[in-house]
C-alpha cells in the first residue's frame, strides 16, 4: 500500500489557482522531496494532505486513509511541522513535549516512556528547562520534530524544515530524518536546498501549480534532453574565478555562467569550440587548471525544466 | 471520536500559559477590584446638601440684608434643616440670584416676593418661587420634591395650628436597602459588570494569539477537537474569573460595607453560569478577529451593551421596547438581577434559578456557535 497518493488536485482560491491537478504517489519509507519555486503550491499541497485545507478537486489517499472522506483519521497518523516555527514560546522544551503527547492522547507511564525515547533520539538532554523561544533556530526545529514524532506517526509532513539555519544543524537535522526512515516512517519534505534534494530518495519538482518532473535524483538528472539543443554544458576550474566569470559572461555564446567553489558552470551554443572560451579567459596570469564536459546538475535540470514551462505558458 | 479529545492538555497547556506571564494576570486581577474602588466611591448618587441661595425681597425691607421677618425665616430654616438643602448666602437682587445659578455655584434659588409676609399674614396664598438648575436631573428632581414637601407641610401647620396631627400620614419605609446608600444599590451591578472584562477578553485573546502566532494551524492538525480546544482554554480562565468573583464580593463587603442578605455561596454557584457565557462569547469573538486590535473591537462592541442595556446603569423598565427587548439577549442582565437578587433582596435559588438557567443556555449556544465557526475556519 503506498502511503500517500495525490490524484489530480486541484486547489483555487477564487479565480486563483494554486494547485493545478497534480498527481504522484509515495511509497512507505521513502524520504519524498518536494521542491518548486516560491509560490508554487508547496505548502497548499501539504495542507490539502494533511486535511486543513478542503481540496477544490481531485482525491487523495495518506496511509490509506481518504482524506476528504476521514480528514480525522488522516490527523492522527500524520505529523506535520508548519513552514513557520508554531511551538509555544513561553512554554520549556519538556512541556511543549508533554503538551502535543497529551494532545495525542498519550497519557501517564506511556508519555513518560515516550518522551524519554525522543529526549534521547534527538539529544535534547541539555535544554529541557529552557523556554522554547528561547533556543536557537537549529534547536528550535529539532524540538518541532520531537513534537511531531512523539506520536509515532506513520508520514511526517515537513514544510522547509531547514529554512534559516545553519549547515551544521541543517545535516544534523537529515541525519535525523535517515535515522527515522530507516524506521520505516515515511517522510514528505520541501526544500529549496539542492543538496537536501539530492539526499531524497524520491523528488517531484512543481512549477506554479503544474507538477513538472518526478522520480529519483539520478533519473531526474539523466533526463535526455536537460541540455537545450545545440548547447553543450563545461565545467571550468581556474585560479582566477570572478574574474574569468565576467571574461566567459562577455561572451555571446554563453547562456549562462555560474560560480561553484572554484569552478565555473557554464552553458554554452554548439557553435562556439572550447578553445575560444579558453582564449577569451586569457593567459594574463590567469590559469585555466581543468576544462571538462558536464552533467547537468539537478538545479539544472529544474531551470531546464522550469524555462520550458515557461515557454508552453506563453506560447 | 471523543468530542473532547485535547480537553486536558488544552487546559494543561492554557494554565501555563497564564502562570508564565504572571504579571499579565495580575494585572487583569487587580483591574477590576480597582474599578470597583474607584468607582465605588465615585458614584454617591444620593442627593444631599444642594448649594442654595435665598433672595428674600420680603425680608429686605428689614435693611439688614437678612432675613428680617419671622414668617419668611421659618421657610428658610426648614429648608436649611433639610438635608436636601444647604443655604449658603443670601442674595440682594434678581441678577445677583441669576449670576449664582448661572454660574453653577447654586443649583438651588429661593425667590420670596415683597408681598410673601403680608399674604402670609392676610390668611392669602402666597407664593414662593424654587428655581431649580435641570442640569442634573437626579438633583433637580429632589429639590422639587423636597421643596414642594416643606410648603405643604409649613401649609398644614398654619392651617392646623403648630401640633395638630396630619389628616393622612404617610409613613413611606424602604424595604431592603433602607438607608437608600447607593453603594449598595450599585455595587451589586457593578460586579456584573466589572466581570466580563476579565473574562471575555482574556479568552478572546488567547485564541487570537495562536493566530498570529500560526500555533493554532499546527494544532488544527492534531486530533484535538474543537470543543475540547474551547473548553480547554477557558478553563484557566474560569478559575480565574471565579477568583475575581470572590474577590469583588469580599471588597464589596468589608470596603463599602454592602451587607450580602442571601447566600453568598449560592451567589457564587450562580455566578458561575455568568462566567461560562462571558468566556464562550470571547472565544466566539476570536473566531472572526484576525488580530489582537480587531477582537478589543468587537468585544468592546459587545461589552459596551452589557453596561447600558442590563439594568445595572439605567432601569430596564422604563427602557424603549426595542431595547427592552434586547435586554433579554444580554447575560449581564440576569447576573446584574442575581447578584441584586442575593445581595440586597436576600433571593435564594427558589427566585433565581431561571436567571441561572437562562444564562446556562445562552452558554450552550454560544459554544456550539463557536464550534460550528471554530470547524468552518479550520476547513
Ligand atoms: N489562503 C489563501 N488564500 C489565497 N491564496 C492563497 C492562500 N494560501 C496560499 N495562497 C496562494 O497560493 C499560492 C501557493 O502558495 P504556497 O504557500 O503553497 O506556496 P509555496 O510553494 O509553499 O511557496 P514558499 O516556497 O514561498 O513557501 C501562492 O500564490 C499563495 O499566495
Ligand atoms: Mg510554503
Amino acid at each position: 500500500m503506498a502511503a500517500i497518493i495525490a490524484e489530480n488536485l486541484v486547489r483555487r482560491f477564487d479565480a486563483f489557482t494554486a494547485v493545478d491537478g497534480i498527481s504522484f504517489t509515495v511509497q512507505p519509507g521513502e524520504i519524498f522531496g518536494f521542491l518548486g519555486p516560491n509560490g508554487s503550491g508547496k505548502t497548499v499541497t501539504i495542507k490539502m494532505l494533511c486535511g486543513i485545507l478542503p481540496l477544490t478537486g481531485g482525491a487523495a489517499q495518506v496511509d490509506g486513509i481518504d482524506v476528504v472522506r476521514d480528514p480525522d483519521s488522516v490527523r492522527a497518523r500524520i505529523g506535520y511541522m508548519s513552514q513557520k516555527f508554531a511551538l509555544y514560546d513561553d512554554l520549556t522544551v519538556r512541556e511543549n513535549l508533554r503538551f502535543y503527547g497529551m494532545v495525542y492522547d498519550i497519557r501517564g507511564a506511556a508519555l513518560a516512556r515516550r518522551m524519554e525515547e525522543i529526549i534521547a533520539r534527538i539529544h535534547l538532554e541539555p535544554f529541557l528547562g529552557r523556554q522554547a523561544g528561547k533556543l536557537s533556530g537549529g534547536w528550535k526545529q529539532r524540538l518541532a520534530l520531537g513534537c511531531a514524532l512523539l506520536h509515532e506517526p506513520h508520514i511526517l509532513f515537513l514544510d522547509e524544515p531547514t529554512a534559516g539555519i545553519d549547515p551544521v544543524a541543517r545535516r544534523q537535522l537529515w541525519d535525523l530524518l535517515f535515522e527515522f526512515s530507516g524506521h520505516g516512517m515515511t517522510f514528505f519534505v520541501t526544500t529549496h536546498y539542492m543538496d537536501e534534494a539530492e539526499r531524497c530518495s524520491h523528488l517531484a519538482y512543481i512549477y506554479y501549480g503544474r507538477l513538472i518532473a518526478d522520480g529519483t535524483p539520478l533519473s531526474l538528472r539523466q533526463l535526455p534532453d536537460m541540455t537545450p539543443a545545440g548547447t553543450y554544458r563545461l565545467e571550468i576550474t581556474t585560479s582566477e574565478v570572478t574574474v574569468a566569470l565576467r571574461r566567459v559572461r562577455a561572451l555571446p555564446a554563453v547562456r549562462s555562467a555560474t560560480i561553484f567553489g572554484r569552478s565555473i558552470h557554464a552553458l554554452i551554443d554548439a557553435t562556439c569550440p572550447q578553445q575560444e572560451l579558453a582564449r577569451a579567459i586569457g593567459d594574463d596570469g590567469i590559469r585555466i587548471e581543468d576544462l571538462r564536459p558536464l552533467a547537468p546538475s539537478l538545479e539544472d535540470v529544474f531551470v531546464e525544466l522550469s524555462e520550458r514551462r515557461q515557454r508552453e505558458l506563453a506560447a | 471520536m471523543n468530542p473532547f479529545t485535547g480537553f486536558q492538555a488544552m487546559a494543561y497547556k492554557e494554565t501555563l500559559h497564564a502562570v508564565r506571564d504572571r504579571f499579565a494576570l495580575f494585572a487583569a486581577f487587580m483591574m477590576p477590584l480597582f474599578q470597583l474602588v474607584v468607582l465605588g466611591y465615585a458614584v454617591d448618587t444620593n442627593v444631599r446638601q444642594v448649594p442654595t441661595v435665598v433672595f428674600d425681597q420680603s425680608g429686605l425691607s428689614a435693611g439688614d440684608g437678612q432675613s428680617g421677618n419671622s414668617e419668611t425665616r421659618a421657610f428658610i430654616d426648614r429648608l436649611g434643616n433639610s438635608d436636601t438643602f444647604h443655604v449658603y448666602r443670601h442674595v440682594r437682587s434678581d441678577d445677583e440670584m441669576n449670576a449664582e445659578m448661572i454660574a453653577g455655584r447654586a443649583r438651588v434659588a429661593v425667590k420670596f416676593p415683597p408681598e410673601f409676609a403680608r399674604n402670609l399674614l392676610r390668611g392669602q396664598s402666597a407664593e414662593v418661587l424654587v428655581l431649580v438648575d435641570g442640569s442634573d436631573s437626579a438633583v433637580a428632581g429632589q429639590a422639587v420634591t423636597v421643596s414642594g414637601q416643606i410648603a405643604l407641610d409649613e401649609s398644614l401647620r398654619r392651617l392646623l395650628g403648630e401640633h395638630a396631627p396630619h389628616p393622612i400620614d404617610v409613613r413611606p419605609k424602604i424595604m431592603f436597602n433602607p438607608a437608600s446608600r447607593s453603594p449598595n444599590f450599585f455595587l451589586p451591578g457593578m460586579i456584573a459588570i466589572l466581570l466580563v472584562f476579565v473574562t471575555t477578553m482574556l479568552t478572546a485573546f488567547s485564541v487570537v494569539r495562536e493566530k498570529e502566532r500560526g500555533t493554532l494551524e499546527q494544532l488544527i492538525v492534531t486530533p484535538v477537537r474543537p470543543l475540547a480546544l474551547m473548553l480547554g482554554k477557558i478553563t484557566p480562565y474560569f478559575v480565574l474569573g471565579l477568583s475575581e468573583m470572590c474577590a469583588l464580593l469580599l471588597f464589596m463587603n468589608f470596603v463599602f460595607q454592602v451587607p450580602i442578605h442571601g447566600n453568598a455561596p449560592l451567589l457564587i454557584l450562580l455566578s458561575t453560569c455568568y462566567l461560562f457565557v462571558n468566556l464562550t462569547i470571547g472565544i466566539l469573538i476570536s473566531t472572526k478577529a484576525a488580530s489582537q486590535a480587531e477582537a478589543i473591537q468587537l468585544a468592546m462592541m459587545i461589552i459596551l451593551p452589557s453596561v447600558f442595556l442590563s439594568g445595572y446603569i439605567f432601569p430596564r423598565d422604563n427602557m424603549p421596547a426595542i431595547f427592552y427587548g434586547l435586554s433579554f439577549l444580554i447575560p449581564a442582565t440576569y447576573m446584574v438581577n442575581i447578584s441584586r437578587g442575593v445581595i440586597l433582596r436576600g433571593a435564594g435559588a427558589a427566585e433565581l434559578w431561571l436567571d441561572a438557567l437562562v444564562l446556562l443556555a445562552l452558554g450552550v449556544i454560544v459554544l456550539l456557535l463557536a464550534a460550528r465557526r471554530f470547524r468552518r475556519m479550520i476547513l
